[in-house]
This record gives structure tokens, sequence and C-alpha cells, in this order.
């Protein structure tokens, strides 16, 4: 338990881990953390040390740069590779494999592709340059969805017309239900995102509870916070009692954040379908513009080519990203695939299971966990 | 990019475009507050922040808590701060 020091109060910790196990008294378990950067926290800070073996924690797919296919990657190459174009997208998607290479490779041809902080910054770069047209690429879920909703009510107020969104943002809530009735995975319980939260709040989750008995526990990101909401989730399956708590109401109001949720429906409504890497084709599962931003939408402006890309034989990040195997269970990973050299998406992004295992050099701990299939 | 960072709001720099001035971490850039302004914002609130815009109110403590833990992250945070150096939202 070397790691416990660093945490805010070790001592806590310490003691919600021995309820923990008292608490659970050797029930086996699997709970899921939806979110990316909860795999972060516990991978960084050997959560999974702390807690009983019985307690398996299975990642799930909230790494929005994890779960783009292919073909979107290729979708924004081409757009990048137009003439006239300033790609502008978060430094996370620069390395993420498509089928002809990574946007990193399309600058290196040539294309004029631009790192930004923020969707208010491409915008700020299609102002400046009146004669190019600015495409960003929009990626996350409901935390960032946000963000471009209102910079698209921005360009439409002041009628900017070489700003263009290349939308590929998802939905949370359709990727828990797919996780859900998928027969592979029979999960006990869901730590729920807590910054995704922030925004569309505590009711959506309702149904998991109601129709699927199952608990979800809202967390913070502190390793205090995701073991506190291990222990709720525990307590609610032995009295018997799902529910939707929220961990993380510093952050998190029960209602979430009403104007965030308006400038989305404003701008962006669901997809019919949309392809995510692992879990395949999910009906009303993402956001694409509205037909009244239209003038604004990359996918109509530009040819995309719009093909599905199988990924890359060797990788298995759809089997890492639906929780049916642990990242270091991939026959590639840490040999072939590793984050200077990634084959697949989870290797990416900080918050990526394969990356998170990597860099806190876990693997090796957690191959020796007992296996609870 | 999903990393929430805590900032102090310093000023309200343009009211009619929602932007305000933080400080996270000694650097002072502006970001958006359009969808927190129910909140009722004013110098010296801190917020949470993801890609230029503040998501969420938060108390003092839970800033200071989120930024031990984010500086604890190492280079993800080191990248993140980097990007928001290099940000010119107006
Ligand atoms: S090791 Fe690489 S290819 Fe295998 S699941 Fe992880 S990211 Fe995908």
């Amino acid at each position: 338990m070397k790691y416990v020091d660093e945490y805010r109060d070790p001592q806590l910790a310490q003691q919600i881990a021995a309820e923990i196990t008292e608490v659970s008294a050797g029930r086996r378990l699997k709970l899921m953390e939806v979110c990316g950067g909860h795999t972060h926290t516990i991978y960084k800070h050997g959560i999974e040390d702390l807690l009983p073996r019985t307690i398996d924690l299975v990642h799930g797919p909230g790494c929005p740069v994890c779960v783009l296919p292919m073909g979107r990657i290729d979708d924004a190459i081409a757009i990048a590779e137009t003439d006239g174009v300033i790609f502008t997208t978060f430094g996370d998607m620069m390395r993420v494999p498509g089928s002809r290479g990574s946007l990193l490779d399309a600058r290196a041809r040539g294309a004029d592709i631009r790192f930004v902080y923020s969707p208010l910054d491409a915008l700020k770069l299609a102002r400046q340059n009146p004669d190019k047209q600015v495409v960003f690429f929009a990626i996350g879920f409901e935390t960032t969805a946000p963000s471009t909703a209102v910079t698209l009510l921005r360009a439409q107020a002041e009628a900017i017309s070489n700003f263009s969104v290349f939308c590929n943002h998802v939905a949370v809530i359709p990727a828990i239900k797919a996780i859900l009735d998928s027969p592979d995975l029979q999960l006990d319980g869901f730590i729920g995102p807590g910054h995704v939260s922030m925004v569309i709040g505590l009711q959506p989750y309702e149904f998991i509870a109601r129709d699927h008995h199952k608990p979800v526990v809202i967390a913070g990101f502190e390793p205090l916070d995701i073991i506190q909401s291990v222990a709720m989730i525990v307590r609610q399956i032995v009295a018997a009692q799902p529910a939707v708590e929220n961990q993380y109401g510093r952050v998190v109001r029960p209602e979430g954040n009403r104007k965030a949720l308006e400038a989305m429906a404003r701008t962006m409504e669901l997809r019919p379908f949309f392809e995510w890497r692992g879990l395949g084709f999910i009906n009303d599962s993402a956001l694409k513009l509205r037909a009244d931003f239209a003038p604004w939408d990359a996918e109509l402006r530009f040819d995309v080519p719009g093909l599905r890309i199988d990924d890359p034989k060797a990788c298995q990040c759809g089997e890492v990203l639906r929780g049916a195997i642990k990242p270091w269970e991939c026959g590639v990973f840490g040999t072939a695939c590793t984050p200077e050299t990634p084959i697949g998406t989870c290797m990416v992004s900080s918050e990526g299971a394969c990356a998170a295992y990597f860099n806190y050099g876990r693997f090796s701990m957690a191959s020796e966990r007992i296996e609870l299939t | 990019m999903c990393l929430g960072i805590p900032g102090q709001i310093i000023e309200i720099v343009d009211a009619a475009n929602q932007i305000a001035k933080v400080e996270v971490s000694g650097v002072k850039r502006n970001i958006n507050i359009a969808l927190v302004q129910a909140e009722g914002i004013a110098p010296g609130d801190w917020v949470l922040i993801h890609v230029g815009f503040a998501m969420s109110k938060i108390d003092e403590q839970e800033a200071a808590e989120t930024l031990a833990l984010l500086h604890q992250m190492g280079e993800a945070f080191a990248d993140e701060m980097e990007m928001l150096q290099r940000s010119q939202i107006e």
C-alpha cells in the first residue's frame, strides 16, 4: 500500500477500505467506472490495492478519445487535407491512428493542423483568417458539448461564415444502456461520471436503479472520492436498495446545469446512430448539428469519406472499452502497442485504460489478481 | 480536455459576451462564463473550467483540493496548463 500516503487523508482511506471489506463480506462484485478520469485516478493511486480482492473495478467507455472509431479519424484527416482549411483539435486527438495514419502524420504531409485549448480559440482563428476555412474537431461527452454549443451560438450571432464544427460529441447514457444490454458483462454497479453529471444531473441515471436494479454513485476524482463511492455502492448492494446517489455534491447539482443543456438543445440533436469503438453502432448515442446550424456543419461543408473502417486485427480496444478484458490481456499491450506507438486509442489518451496501466506499471500487480469471470 | 481545472475569477472582462478573466496556478486567462451566470459569478469566486468554459461554481476548499490532485497528475496537468496558457479567448 505504498501509494496510500499520497491521499488527502490516508487514515480515512484505510478506514473506509476496511469498512468495504467488512460490509461486502467476501461478495464478488464487479463495478464499472464509466469515466476515463476515474480510471486514471484508480491506477495512479493504486486503489485496487486498497480494496478487497473480491471487488473488481471494470473500466468503461468514458474516454471520448478512446471511443472514436477509425472512420471518423479518416474523415477528420480528409477535412484537414482540404485546400484552404485550418483544422483545429485538442492535443489528445493528434496521435489517434486512422487507417491512413494520424492527424500528426497528416500535419507532417503538409496539412495546417493546430492545437487549441478551447473551441473559442478556433473561433478566434476564424476571425483572424477570413480567407481560410477554420474547422473545429469537436469531441467529448456532455462535459464539452455545451462549450461547442455556446461557440456555435456565438458564430451564428457574429455571422462568422468561415468557421465550422466537425461534431463527434457522444452521450453517456446510451453507452451505459448498451453495456447493460451486453451479455458478456454482468455488472453489479456503476461509479458514475462526475463531470458529465455536472451537466446532465442525476435524473438520467434513474432507469439503471429502477429497471436494472443496479446502484449508481456519481463520484468525484480524488482517490478518497472513489473509495467512498465504492463503499456507498457496496452498502446499497448489501441492503438490496439500488438507487442513484451523489457522492460529488460539491460540484454536481441534482438538476445539472440547465444553461448548458439549453445551449446543447438549441444547437444539436441526436444522431439516429453512431459507431463507437468496441461497442459498435448505438442508436441515438451521439450529437450532430441541428438543421439551423447547417452553415456551420463541417460534415455538410466538406467531402468526408464517411466510411466504416475495421480496427487493426491486433487491436483489442473494443474488448477493453466494454470491460470484457483488462488492458494487459491484449496481445500487443506494452510490446507493439505503447503510448509512443499506439495501435489502439486506449493507449493514446492519458485517460485511456491501456495508457493508465502502462504509465503506472500496475499490470504486473493486476495480472496476479483473482479472475472474477 | 476532460480535466476540470479550478480557477479564481479576477474580473468580468466583457459582460455582454460573458467573458471573465481567471487565475489558474498563477496563469491569467480569459474564459467564458455563460454557463454559470445563473449562479451569480463575481470576482473572488472559484469555478471549475473545462475547455475554456466555467462549468460549475465551487468553493475554495474544493478548488484547493482539486488543484493539489491535478499537480500530482504531473504531465497531463502540465500539458493542459500549457494549452491554457496559449489560449486567447476574447
Ligand atoms: S494495448 Fe493497444 S491495441 Fe491493445 S487494447 Fe490497448 S490500446 Fe488497444
